[in-house]
C-alpha cells in the first residue's frame, strides 16, 4: 500500500497519525466512539449524561490543582484554603469553580435521574446500568459530603459532627463505624486525613470505576430512545456531542454567573472588588468550643436535616428511623424500580414515586428555609400584642385565658400568635447567628493577612485570642450582668443603662469617659455610679459638690485633669498640649484636689481608700481590676460586688485566666489589629 | 446515508462541518475555565519571592575563638511559610572563623555550592567535606581538586556590629555553576 492511499495522507503529520494507528488502531476506537447511532436524531433531553461527565471532568481538573496547594491537618485546613482563596493567584476562581460545579453536578444527577426514570430507560436489558447510576449518584454524594469538611470552618465542622453522629445511630457496628470515619474518638488531623483520603481518592476512583462500566453498558445497549421517533436517525458525532456541548457551556457558564455577579453588582454599585470575597465562602476556623447555631448542611442535603425534625420527640430511635431507615427504604424502592418496571402500572409507579421524592424534597428545603429565615416575611409591627400577652402570661395556659377575658376564641387566636412569635424568635436567632458567621469568617481572614502571619499552632490560636472577636463574648459572657457597654449616644443607650446595675464601660479610657464622670449630672447617674453602692459614695459627693463649685474648680482645671487622666490611659485622643496634661497631672496628685483620697504620681497618699490613679485606663490597670477589685490599689473594702475573676477561690480555678482578663481589657480600650485597609 | 441529490449532501456536508467547529468550540470553551483558572494557581509560586537578604545578628566575636577553626553556628531568623510565621527560627547554618589576633571574621556558608547539601567540619583532617559527594575545602573555605563542587565555599558578608554584635547577610545563592549567583 502506497501511502498516498493511506487515510493520512502523504503530509508529514498524515504519515506520523497513520504510524500511530497502525500501532495503536487509534482510529477505529474513535470511530468507534464517535460514530454511534443515535435513533430519532440528537435531542437535548439526552445531554444530561455528557454533561454530568463534563462536571466530573471539571472537578478532576481543579481538585488537582487544590490538592496541590491544601494541606490537610486541622493545624493547616483552613490555613491552607485561606491561602488558596484569598493569596494565591486564581486561587478563588478555582475553588469557585470546585464548589458550586459540586452544586452543580446534584442538580443535574437529579435531572439525569428523573429523565431516565421518566422514558424508562431502566427497563431491561438497562437495569445493570440503572443500579450502576445508583451507585454513582451515592458516590458523588458522598463526594460532596466529605468534601464540605475540608476547609475545616465552623460550618463544615458542625455539618460532619452530624452527619457521622447519625453514622453512629446505625444498629451494632454504628459506633464502630462513626470511629474509623472520623478517625479515632475525636474530631481531628485524621479525620480530615481520612475525608480528603475518600474525598480525593477512595470515592473518585470508585466513581471512574462505575463510571467506565457505566458508560460501557450505556454504548453496549444503545442510546434509549423516547418514542415516538420524529425525526431519522443521526450520529452521536457532531449533532449529538454538539448538543452536549453547548449544554456543558451553558453548566459552566451558570458556574461562573455564580461566582462573577457578585463582583459586576460592586463594581456597578461603585466598590472595589476584593477577589478572596467571590466564589465560596470559606468560613472562621473549626471551634469545637465555640457554639455554632447556624450551622446547616449544604442546600441539597437541607431536606434531609428538616426531615429528621419530623421525628423531633422520639428520641434516638427517631433518628434511626429519619436519617438511615426511610433514605434505606426510598434507595431500596429505587433499586426495585428496573423490576418494577416490567409492569406498565409499576413503570407508572416509579414515575409517580420519583416525583413523590423529588416534590418531597423541594417541600421539606422550602420548610427548612421557611423556618430559618421566617422572621424575614414578617412584620414586627404585627407581634407587638403577642410579644405583650406572652410576657404577661409567660407561657401559663390559664394567665392567658384570663387575659383574653375567658373567651376560648380568643385564646386560641392568642396562642397561634405567640406560636408564630416562637417562630419568629427561633428565626431571629438564626438570622443573627448566620450573621455573627460571617463577622467572624471576615475577622479571621482580617487576622490571617497580619504581616506576622499566622501562628504555627494555627489559626484558632490566634481567633481566640483576638480582642475584637473574643471581647465581645467574654464580656457578654462575665460581665454584661452588671455592666453596660453601649454608646451613650445610641438611641438605645438608655435602656441599657436601666438594666445595668455598673458603670457603662464604653470607651473606658477614653477622654470622654473621664469628662462624663466628672459631670455632676452624670456621675450619680446609671452611666456611672447611679446603680451600685458608690451612688452615696465620696466621689459622687465630691464631683456634684466642690467639683461643681467653680470657685474651686474652673473648667479650665477640670479639662486638664481629663487630659491628664486619659494620657494615664493612652488611648489614642486628640492633642491637647503638653501644658495642660502636666497641669492635669499636678491637680491630680495635689493633697488638696483628687490627691486627698487618690493615689497618684509621687503624693504618697495611702492606697486603699479610693483606687490608685497611676496607670488609670491603661491595659495593666485594667487588668488589675479584673483580675481582683479587692485589691487595696482599687475598692479595697468598699468593692461593691464585683467578682474577683482572676484569683482562685478555694482551689477553684479563677473565673477567667490571665490571657481572657487580658483580652477583655484590650477589647475594652479598642487594642487590636486592624488591617491597614480598613 | 446514501444521499442521491448531490446539492442535499453538500449542504449536509457543510452543515456537518459546522456542527463539528462549534461542537468543539463549545467544549473547548467549558473547559478553559478551570482549565485556566487550574493553571493560575498552579503557576502562583513563581509570583514568591524569598525575603530580602539582611544582615542577621548571629553571635558576639567572643564566641569565635581566634584560632584560624570555623565554628558552627544557627542563623535563627522569623521565618514565613506561605501562610505560617515562625518567630525567631533556626533556617540554616554558618561557619565563622577568625585568626590568631584578628578582628575580622569570616563567614562561610554550611550550603554545599555543589547540590546543596549540608558541609561538615572534619576536625581530625582540618578540612570541610559534603557528605552527598565528596566535595572537600579548605579551613577557609578554598576548593580542595579533584572536586564535583564547581566554586569554593560561598562567603557570605559579615560584618561586627555595636559591642561586637556578629552580623552576617543571609543568603542563598544558585548551586551547580562556577559564578556565586545570589538566588532572588
Ligand atoms: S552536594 Fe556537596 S558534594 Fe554534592
Amino acid at each position: 500500500m502506497s501511502t498516498a492511499q493511506r487515510p493520512g495522507g502523504g503530509g508529514l503529520l498524515g504519515r506520523l497519525a497513520d504510524f500511530f494507528d497502525d500501532r495503536t488502531g487509534y482510529r477505529a476506537i474513535l470511530h468507534e466512539a464517535l460514530y454511534e447511532r443515535v435513533p430519532g436524531g440528537a435531542r437535548w433531553r439526552y445531554v444530561w449524561g455528557s454533561t454530568l461527565v463534563f462536571a466530573f471532568l471539571v472537578q478532576v481538573i481543579t481538585g488537582l490543582v487544590l490538592w496541590a496547594s491544601y494541606s490537610a491537618s486541622a493545624q493547616t485546613a483552613w490555613e491552607s484554603v485561606y491561602y488558596i482563596q484569598h493569596e494565591m493567584a486564581g486561587g478563588w476562581l478555582l475553588r469557585g469553580i470546585h464548589h458550586f460545579m459540586a452544586q452543580a453536578m446534584v442538580v443535574l444527577l437529579a435531572l439525569h435521574l428523573l429523565q431516565v426514570v421518566i422514558d424508562g430507560a431502566y427497563r431491561a436489558p438497562r437495569e445493570v446500568n440503572f443500579w450502576l447510576g445508583l451507585v454513582l449518584m451515592m458516590l458523588v454524594l458522598g463526594m460532596a459530603l466529605t468534601g464540605y469538611l475540608l476547609p475545616w470552618d465552623q460550618k463544615g465542622y458542625w455539618a460532619t459532627r452530624v452527619a457521622t453522629n447519625l453514622a453512629g445511630l446505625v444498629p451494632l457496628v454504628g459506633p464502630a463505624l462513626q470511629q474509623l470515619v472520623v478517625g479515632g474518638p475525636d474530631y481531628g488531623h485524621h479525620t480530615l486525613t481520612r475525608f480528603f483520603a475518600l474525598h480525593a481518592g477512595f470515592l473518585p476512583a470508585g466513581l471512574v470505576v462505575m463510571l467506565v462500566v457505566h458508560l460501557a453498558l450505556f454504548r453496549k445497549h444503545g442510546l434509549h430512545a423516547k418514542q415516538p421517533l420524529t425525526r431519522p436517525d443521526a450520529m452521536f458525532w457532531p449533532d449529538q456531542v454538539l448538543k452536549d456541548a453547548v449544554a456543558m457551556l451553558a453548566v459552566m457558564a451558570v458556574v461562573l454567573g455564580v461566582i462573577l455577579v457578585p463582583a459586576v453588582r460592586t463594581m456597578l454599585a461603585g466598590g472595589t472588588v476584593v477577589p478572596g470575597e467571590l466564589g465560596a465562602e470559606l468560613g472562621a476556623p473549626a471551634d469545637p468550643s465555640l457554639p455554632y447555631a447556624a450551622a446547616r448542611p449544604e442546600w441539597y442535603f437541607l431536606f434531609l436535616f428538616q426531615f429528621l425534625k419530623v421525628f423531633e420527640g422520639w428520641g434516638a430511635s427517631g433518628e434511626f428511623l429519619g436519617a438511615i431507615v426511610v433514605p434505606g427504604l426510598v434507595m431500596t424502592v429505587m433499586f426495585l424500580m428496573p423490576i418494577l418496571g416490567h409492569w406498565q402500572l409499576g413503570h407508572r409507579f416509579n414515575v409517580a414515586f420519583t416525583f413523590g421524592i423529588v416534590a418531597g424534597a423541594a417541600l421539606l428545603t422550602g420548610l427548612a428555609l421557611n423556618e430559618d429565615y421566617y422572621a424575614l416575611w414578617v412584620d414586627p409591627a404585627s407581634l407587638a400584642e403577642a410579644e405583650r400577652l406572652d410576657a404577661e402570661t409567660e407561657g401559663d395556659a390559664a394567665k392567658l385565658a384570663a387575659a383574653v377575658g375567658g373567651d376560648p376564641a380568643k385564646q386560641a387566636e392568642a396562642e397561634r400568635q405567640i406560636k408564630r412569635l416562637r417562630k419568629v424568635r427561633h428565626s431571629r436567632a438564626f438570622l443573627a447567628a448566620a450573621r455573627q458567621a460571617k463577622v467572624d469568617a471576615a475577622r479571621a481572614v482580617e487576622l490571617a493577612g497580619r504581616p506576622e502571619r499566622i501562628p504555627p499552632a494555627g489559626m484558632l490560636e490566634l481567633v481566640r485570642t483576638d480582642p475584637a472577636s473574643q471581647g465581645p463574648r467574654l464580656f457578654a459572657q462575665h460581665c454584661a450582668s452588671c455592666h453596660a457597654h453601649v454608646d451613650p449616644t445610641d438611641p438605645a443607650a438608655a435602656t441599657a443603662l436601666a438594666h445595668s446595675s455598673a458603670a457603662n464601660l464604653f470607651g473606658f479610657g477614653s477622654a470622654a469617659w473621664m469628662r462624663g464622670l466628672l459631670d455632676a449630672d452624670q456621675v450619680g447617674g446609671p452611666a456611672y455610679f447611679g446603680n451600685t453602692a458608690h451612688k452615696e459614695g465620696d466621689m459622687v459627693s465630691f464631683v456634684t459638690g466642690d467639683l461643681a463649685d467653680a470657685d474651686t474648680w474652673s473648667q479650665e482645671d477640670i479639662a486638664a485633669v481629663v487630659a491628664a487622666m486619659a494620657a494615664e490611659a493612652g488611648l489614642p485622643e486628640p492633642d491637647v498640649g503638653r501644658e495642660v496634661v502636666a497641669r492635669g497631672r499636678d491637680l491630680v496628685s495635689s493633697g488638696e484636689r483628687c490627691g486627698a483620697c487618690h493615689a497618684f504620681g509621687d503624693n504618697g497618699t495611702d492606697l486603699g481608700s479610693a483606687p490608685d490613679l497611676n496607670g488609670w485606663g491603661g491595659r495593666e490597670w485594667i487588668v488589675g481590676i479584673i483580675t481582683d477589685p479587692t485589691h487595696a490599689r482599687f475598692y479595697g473594702d468598699s468593692n461593691d460586688r464585683m467578682p474577683r475573676f482572676g484569683v482562685s477561690d478555694e482551689g477553684e480555678s479563677p473565673a477567667l485566666t490571665a490571657s481572657e482578663i487580658g483580652i477583655v481589657a484590650d477589647w475594652l480600650r479598642g487594642q487590636w489589629y486592624r488591617a491597614a485597609t480598613h | 446515508m446514501q444521499g442521491h441529490d448531490p446539492a442535499v449532501d453538500e449542504q449536509g456536508a457543510r452543515r456537518g462541518f459546522l456542527s463539528k467547529v462549534m461542537a468543539l468550540a463549545a467544549g473547548g470553551l467549558a473547559t478553559l475555565a478551570p482549565a485556566g483558572a487550574g493553571v493560575w494557581v498552579l503557576l502562583d509560586p513563581l509570583r514568591r519571592k524569598s525575603a530580602a537578604a539582611s544582615f542577621l545578628r548571629v553571635t558576639e566575636i567572643e564566641a569565635i575563638p581566634d584560632d584560624g577553626v570555623p565554628r558552627q553556628f544557627p542563623i535563627v531568623t522569623d521565618r514565613v511559610d506561605a501562610w505560617t510565621g515562625f518567630p525567631a527560627e533556626p533556617v540554616g547554618a554558618v561557619y565563622l572563623r577568625r585568626e590568631k589576633g584578628s578582628d575580622v571574621v569570616q563567614a562561610l556558608s554550611a550550603t554545599c555550592p555543589h547540590a546543596g547539601c549540608f558541609v561538615e567540619m572534619e576536625p581530625a583532617e582540618h578540612c570541610f567535606r559534603c557528605p552527598c559527594h565528596n566535595s572537600s575545602f579548605t579551613l577557609d573555605g578554598g576548593i580542595v581538586a579533584p572536586s564535583p563542587s564547581p566554586r569554593p565555599m560561598d562567603e557570605l558578608e559579615c560584618r561586627i556590629g555595636h559591642g561586637g554584635a556578629v552580623e552576617v547577610k543571609w543568603q542563598n545563592f544558585f548551586t551547580g555553576i562556577a559564578e556565586k549567583v545570589a538566588r532572588p
